[in-house]
Formats: structure tokens, C-alpha cells, sequence
């Protein structure tokens, strides 16, 4: 497969009160965004369960993209800062299986940001078009001199 | 943790509905397709039946899945069609008539997240069936869930004692149920009660204003607590504990008879920059106008002679009632309300920030809040329109519209008074003082009843209009004639030209901003802002009183800019919505909320430290935590962090958004049978 005909899938998390209705913003503002991304709805990003991410990507997904109300605004007042934090764990644990952490991607989107939404997304299609597919588990050609990073427990 | 994975025998019937939307859908997706092939490849997942129909949100769409729900015994319905934040309630409706827990019903969006967003027919019929695939497989996890019912107290909290707020605080009251209003300043009255007269019919707004601040001082049903400020709020809609802080008059206002002989003994004098905007005085003990409701004063206790160096008691010894009290010290005041309306204004834009405009720098630029103080009889000048020297009488005004909005350097939006305002103070300035006007507008704009009809008298009383911006305004004169006077540089679009226009006198037509710490009372009462920090309602269009958060409602210019017909109309819509939940006594919670299996909870309390809403109590007998329902909101935090997996969250669980997760990847089929 190469990278021209390369149509990634991307799984979306979203909250119901700010990104969910920026997607719906999007939409009623009829924005052009490309088709790769599949969009779950959750109440607030602090739901996001980092095996969510990680079922998505050994399922099948090229991409996860976590979005959320910006800082500061959180319906639920200050949980996207817990979705902040795993998202970073998130990404660490990423890069010690080896798999390039910009997969995932945090996106804080206001529901008057349906621009902003529609933007982000196309942008992310793009980064994953860049990355390839993933093949979570298939064999991968693994350069010999790769240096193995040392992961806390 | 179970997933779709095609591996456990669904034993449920689904019925799947694609809807056309008219065109909206069905001219992107191919929804007949969609529907045939939910009914085919998903079969083996529950799918008993797949439909598409022009409009399921219609009573025929409805009645056909009230129809197959009877008839095909299905037990999960699901809806592809608009956004849930539409029509969800709709479906899950029409799933209860049919006597189907309305919560075994998932609406997927194909319209706002496929088919208005994308181009591609092909592509995004695609994707239209993965979306499908994922709801099948999120509602075979859907549990039937009963919504919550609390009660509702039947007081009400209105905060902001402007013209919106009065206007709630009535409504409720005279409708019988108890009101607590409340207002961080002396006075109720807001900013309406520094105003002179009113577009488009120019009467007083005093004298329209102060019946309404008398009727609520006085009304039975009203608990009117002013020089206050809420400083907690807990608990939820039907039941919140208030905090109120009552700040120390230092007057008692049980013997205080409003006599007002303490203000004029005062010795200090203080510049007065909240009621006359900087125009005029105050005493250290004030109220800030003569109609203050209540009549009580307060004694500043930062400018107070006696409060900086322990002598003067002027007032002390001249009260005839002995109603000052030094050491009186605020109050705490804790209220039950279940609904709470948060009308708390507006801050005007600071026009310094534009420095080209000379506020602060030039005498007599002015702002059009200084403007509303000079122009009124109560006010510094007793009504006369003079420059800063307070005799002049200026032969010429500019006055200058949009400044601070619907600028890129400030604020995008339109502060839709400051049109109407402006061309008020046009016909004030002209009828008083005979002065040439000028007005600078980008665009006028006058909609609205009797507005426009003001705006073309205005015309004919012989007020200049400039169209363009003002680029900027200079005491430095180059030209002869505008020696000593302001010079308006501005841009004319209509005659293609630059001008410079000498006047005595500028008026600034500043803008209206959220207030300064509109960021903080939103996180207090656990409500949203916009960008710009206005106060987000619910719908902006179908929901302008409602917020996001149950209970609390948000009236007048704190949603937006606004002018009074509109403002009052808020406060009065906001008290209906708050009038029809107390009527019902009850209120029904969704039922998307997270709980505890006992079983399971380890006692680690990750959980307790995560919840914003305090909901999570631990019992230190059984070591174990325990999710108060009615504190829940439902965000879902603890159950994504609990490492025992103790937590689940209802409508939210980790089984529906896993198998929505493999559905929408296509895991029940294969991602090659989409096409």
C-alpha cells in the first residue's frame, strides 16, 4: 500500500458540550473536512479511558484524535486537564511500543470553533497520510541500531 | 473488558432507520443503500430491520419506528439521521410511546458528521455505514435506565439587580414563590439606572425604572440582599446551597430611616467611578442615588475617615437614629434555592485601550457612559451638556460610533446598543445645546421597533453623518479653524475623501464587554462562556435562557450585548422557565451518571480527589467509595480513572464505547465488506 492510495481511519473522541458541537458546527456551517474520521461521543474528555486509544489503534485505527473543551472552560470544570495529563502518559506509552506518538493528537475545540474543528481534522488526516498505515501488530522493519528507551513503570 | 468482535451471540432485535433529511442526508449518502445494508451485513449483530424515510424526525418517520418496535418486538432502536443534541430526545420519545425504555434508542449523526462535511458520495456513504455499525453495536450494551427525580425548592437565587434581574425577581414573585436578589452594589438598578433618557421614545429612565426597584424592595416575596456577593454554590437543579456573603454596611438598616443627614455631614469626598462614572462625587458614606433601593447607605470603608485613622465619627454624631455601627462585621448568609438566575451585566469597553481616540489623554473626549451621567438632571452637571471644564457650552460634537467593537484589534462582535445610543445623544446635544453634530458610523444599524423611525428623525433634525472609521482624534492643529479645538481625522467612504473635522467636544460610543470576572461567577456557578466571555445559553437560537447546567439561567447582557426591551424580555423569559420547574415540583435527571460496585472498589480513593462535584463519598467503616447520584453529572472521569474498574458510568459504560469502537472500525464484518 502506498502512502498516495493510503486512506487512513481515525477514531475521534469527543465531549458532548464543546467539541461534539463544534463537529456539529462544522457540519451546519458545511465545512469540508476529509471522510477518514469516525467520531464517538463521550460527556467530557475526562471519560476518555486510555484503552479507548489503545483498542482503537490494535483494532484497526491509523490515528486517534482526542478533543476536548479548551482549559479554563470545561463543562465539568477542570476535567479536561485530567484528559491533558493521560494524554501525555498516553503518548509516552506509544513511543515505548514503538509506534510514532503523533497518532494520537489533543485538540481543544470551543463549540463556536466548528473552523477550528474542521481545520484540525483535515490537518490530522494529513499527519496520518504522512505516518502510513500502523499494522499494530504486524511484523514492522525495525532499523538495528534503534535505541529501546528506557519506560518507568 | 468485552468488545463487539462479532463473538458474543446478540440476542437482541435492532431496528436500524437512516433518514433523508429531504436532501440534507440523502444527497451525500446513499441512504437506501446504508439502510439495505445495515439489514443484511449486520444481521447477524441483532439488525432485524433496515429503513430509510424521507424524515423520521416527522410523526410518520416516528410512528413507523413506534410500528416495528410492536410489531418486529425489536428492543433497541437505531436512529441515523442529525445530531443526538437535535432530535435525540425526539426518538427516545417515540421509542417510550411504543413501550421501549427510551434510553434502549442511539441516535448516530449522518448529517452534521458526514454528510454536510464531506464531498465525496462514495466516501461518505462509506462512512455512513461505519457510523451505523458503530451504534448497532454500542446499543446492544445500552441498559434501560430510569431518569432521576429530585425535588425542587421553590426559591429562587437572582444574582445582578440591573433592569433583567428586577425583571426575574417579580415575575417569580408576584407568581407566589420566594426570590433572593443579589446585588454586589449598594443599590439595585443597574446600569440602567445611570441613564437619562431611553431610545427610541425618550422617556426618563428613572421614571420608568424606579417603580419596578421600589415594587421589588418592598415586595413580600422578595428577600432583597444588596453590597453582597455569592461566594458558594453547591448542590444541584431543585436543590442548591447558596453562600452569600453580606458585606458590612456599617449601618444598622433596622434604625436607619434613609434620612440621609450622614451624607451630608460627611467630611470625605470621594470620586464617585461606579454610579457617576467618574464625573462626579460621592461622601465615604453613600447611597449612589437619590431613589436607591434600599435607602440604606454604606460606609466605604477604604475611604472612611475614621476606618484610616481612628477619628470623625461625623456621621455617628449626627445620625438621629444612632444607626451606625463601626464594628459591624459581614455576614454569612446560607439559602436553599433550586433554580438560579445569573443576571449580572455588563462592563463597558475601556476606550484608553484605543489610544489614537485620546480618552484619558484629552479632555473632552468623553465616553458615552460619562455621557448618559452629564446628559442626566440627577447627575454632575444637572443635565448640562458642557466640556471638562464644566461652563463651556461646545458649538461642535463628534460623535464617534464602534469603538471597541466590531473591530479586529478588540471586539469582532457588534454591541448593538451603541448605534441607537449614539443618535440619542445626536437629538440630546442638539436640543440642548443647539451644537452641530457629527456622526461617524461604519454601518447603522436600527433594527427593531421605532427604531428606524428614530434614526430618520434624527436625520431631519440636521445631524451630520460621516460614514467611515475614525482613524483618529488630535488636539494638534494644522489646518487654520482648528486651533483649540479636537480634530476628528477620519475616513468618509461615501465621498471617497479624507476629512478633518474640528469639533469641541467628542463622544466615544464604546461597546459593552463581559464583565471583568464574567470568567469566574461561570466557573462558580458551573457554567460555560463564550470566547469572547458572554455567558453560553443552551441553544442560540431555541434555548437563549437555559444554560448547560441544569438550574441556572442566564438573562440580559451577560448572555450578550442587548438593549432593555430585549433585556427585560430575558429577565421575564428566564423567570418563565424557572416559574414552570417549580410547578412541576419534580424534576427528571438524565439518567447518564457513575456509580460504585462495593464489590469491587478496592478503597484506593483515586476516585474521591476527581470529582469536581464533590459527589464521591467515601466510608471509612467499609473502605469503600460510594457516588451520590444527585451530585453526579455524569463526566465520566472517575470511571476512566478508577484502576479497578469499580466505576462504570451509566449510558457511558466502557462496554458500549468499546464496541462502539469496534463497530465503527468495522470489526463485526471486516472494513473490506464497506464497499
Amino acid at each position: 500500500m502506498t502512502n498516495e492510495t493510503f486512506e487512513p481511519i481515525i477514531i475521534g473522541f469527543t465531549c458532548n458540550w464543546c467539541s461534539y458541537r463544534a463537529a456539529d458546527l462544522a457540519g451546519t456551517s458545511r465545512l469540508k473536512y476529509p471522510p477518514n474520521i469516525r467520531l464517538i461521543r463521550l460527556m467530557c474528555s475526562g471519560r476518555l479511558d486510555p484503552t479507548f486509544v489503545f483498542k482503537a489503534l490494535a483494532n484497526g485505527a491509523d490515528g486517534v484524535l482526542i478533543t476536548g473543551c479548551h482549559p479554563g472552560e470545561c463543562h465539568y470544570l477542570e476535567q479536561n486537564y485530567k484528559a491533558l495529563r493521560r494524554f501525555h502518559l498516553m503518548r509516552r506509552t506509544l513511543k515505548g511500543l514503538g509506534i510514532e506518538p503523533e497518532r494520537i493528537k489533543l485538540v481543544w475545540a470551543s463549540a463556536a470553533e466548528g473552523v477550528k474543528f474542521a481545520a484540525e481534522a483535515a490537518a490530522f488526516v494529513e499527519e496520518i497520510c504522512a505516518l502510513g498505515p500502523l499494522q499494530w501488530g504486524k511484523p514492522r522493519e525495525e532499523p538495528s541500531h534503534r535505541e529501546i528507551e528506557e519506560v518507568p513503570a | 473488558m468485552t468488545g463487539g468482535n462479532g463473538q458474543k451471540p446478540v440476542e437482541e432485535r435492532i431496528g436500524v432507520y437512516v433518514c433523508h433529511c429531504g436532501s440534507n442526508i440523502a444527497g451525500m449518502v446513499d441512504v437506501q443503500e446504508v439502510a439495505e445494508w445495515a439489514a443484511s451485513r449486520l444481521k447477524h449483530r441483532g439488525v432485524v430491520i433496515g429503513r430509510d424515510y424521507k424524515f423520521m424526525c416527522s410523526s410518520l418517520g416516528q410512528e413507523l419506528i413506534e410500528k416495528d418496535i410492536k410489531e418486529l418486538g425489536l428492543t433497541r432502536v437505531v436512529v441515523a439521521a442529525c445530531s443526538p443534541h437535535l432530535h435525540e430526545k425526539t426518538f427516545r420519545t417515540a421509542c417510550e410511546r411504543a413501550g421501549l425504555n427510551p434510553y434502549l434508542c442511539e441516535l448516530v449523526s449522518i448529517r452534521e458528521q458526514v454528510s454536510w462535511v464531506h464531498t465525496d458520495r462514495v466516501a461518505a456513504t462509506s462512512k455512513a455505514k461505519a457510523i451505523v455499525s458503530g451504534g448497532v453495536e454500542r446499543v446492544i450494551y445500552h441498559a434501560p435506565l430510569q431518569p432521576l427525580r429530585v425535588p425542587i425548592h421553590p426559591a429562587t437565587l437572582v444574582v445582578g439587580g440591573g433592569i433583567a434581574g428586577i425583571q426575574a425577581a417579580l415575575e417569580i414573585a408576584n407568581a407566589g414563590y420566594p426570590v433572593y436578589l443579589v446585588e454586589r452594589e449598594p443599590s439595585i438598578g443597574g446600569h440602567m439606572a445611570q441613564f437619562d433618557k431611553t431610545f427610541p421614545t425618550l422617556d426618563c429612565a428613572a421614571c420608568i425604572l424606579t417603580p419596578r426597584m421600589v415594587e421589588a424592595g418592598t415586595h413580600p416575596n422578595i428577600t432583597l440582599l444588596t453590597w453582597s456577593n455569592v461566594e458558594k454554590v453547591e448542590g444541584y437543579v431543585g436543590n442548591f446551597t447558596v453562600t452569600i456573603r453580606k458585606k458590612a454596611r456599617k449601618v444598622n438598616t433596622d434604625l436607619c430611616t434613609g434620612c440621609g443627614i450622614c451624607q451630608e455631614k460627611c467630611p470625605k469626598k470621594v470620586i464617585d467611578e461606579v454610579y457617576e462614572a467618574g464625573l462626579g462625587y460621592r461622601k465615604a458614606i453613600y447611597t449612589p442615588f437619590a431613589q436607591a433601593v434600599p435607602k440604606y447607605p454604606v460606609i466605604d470603608v477604604e475611604n472612611c475617615i475614621y476606618f484610616e485613622k481612628g477619628t470623625c465619627k461625623a456621621c455617628e454624631k449626627f445620625c438621629p437614629t444612632n444607626a451606625i455601627d463601626f464594628k459591624q462585621e459581614d455576614e454569612l448568609l446560607t439559602v436553599q434555592v433550586g433554580n438560579i438566575i445569573l443576571a449580572t451585566g455588563y462592563d463597558i469597553f475601556d476606550a484608553r485601550k484605543i489610544s489614537n481616540y485620546g480618552y484619558g489623554r484629552l479632555a473632552n473626549v468623553f465616553t458615552s457612559l460619562e455621557m448618559e451621567r452629564m446628559c442626566n438632571a440627577a447627575g454632575p452637571t444637572n443635565g448640562q451638556i458642557v466640556l471638562r471644564d464644566g461652563k463651556t457650552v461646545p458649538k461642535a460634537v463628534g460623535i464617534i460610533h464602534c469603538v471597541g467593537s466590531r473591530d479586529r484589534n478588540y471586539n469582532n462582535y457588534c454591541s448593538v446598543i451603541c448605534c441607537m445610543q449614539s443618535l440619542k445623544f445626536a437629538h440630546l446635544v442638539h436640543e440642548r445645546t443647539g451644537a452641530v453634530v457629527y456622526n461617524f458610523y461604519i454601518d447603522m444599524r436600527t433594527p427593531f421597533k421605532d427604531y428606524d423611525e428614530f434614526y430618520q428623525r434624527i436625520l431631519e433634525e440636521g445631524t451630520l453623518f460621516v460614514r467611515g472609521k475614525v482613524a483618529e482624534v488630535t488636539d494638534a492643529a494644522r489646518l487654520p479653524g482648528e486651533e483649540g479645538k479636537l480634530i476628528i481625522q477620519a475616513e468618509d467612504t461615501l465621498a471617497g475623501k479624507q476629512r478633518r473635522i474640528p469639533v469641541d467636544m467628542v463622544i466615544l460610543s464604546v461597546g459593552l464587554e463581559p464583565r471583568r470576572d464574567a470568567k469566574e461567577v461561570a466557573k462558580l456557578f458551573g457554567i460555560s462562556c463564550s470566547a469572547n466571555g458572554w455567558f453560553t445559553e443552551r441553544h442560540p437560537k431555541l434555548d437563549p435562557v437555559a444554560t448547560m447546567t441544569e438550574g441556572i439561567f442566564i438573562a440580559g447582557c451577560a448572555q450578550g450585548p442587548k438593549d432593555i426591551p430585549a433585556s427585560v424580555a430575558q429577565g421575564a423569559a428566564a423567570a418563565a422557565r424557572v416559574l414552570g420547574k417549580i410547578q412541576q415540583r419534580e424534576i427528571e435527571l438524565e439518567p447518564v451518571r457513575a456509580s460504585v460496585n462495593q464489590a469491587q472498589c478496592s478503597g484506593c480513593r483515586i476516585c474521591n480527589g476527581l470529582c469536581p462535584f464533590n459527589a464521591i463519598a467515601f466510608h471509612e467503616d467499609r473502605m469503600v467509595s460510594e457516588i451520590n447520584p444527585a451530585l453526579c453529572q455524569g463526566c465520566g472521569t472517575c470511571v476512566a480513572a478508577c484502576p479497578a474498574g469499580a466505576i462504570s458510568g451509566t449510558g457511558f459504560s466502557n462496554e458500549q464505547i468499546l464496541a462502539q469502537i469496534d463497530g465503527l472500525l468495522l470489526l463485526n464484518i471486516g472494513e473490506e465488506a464497506i464497499a
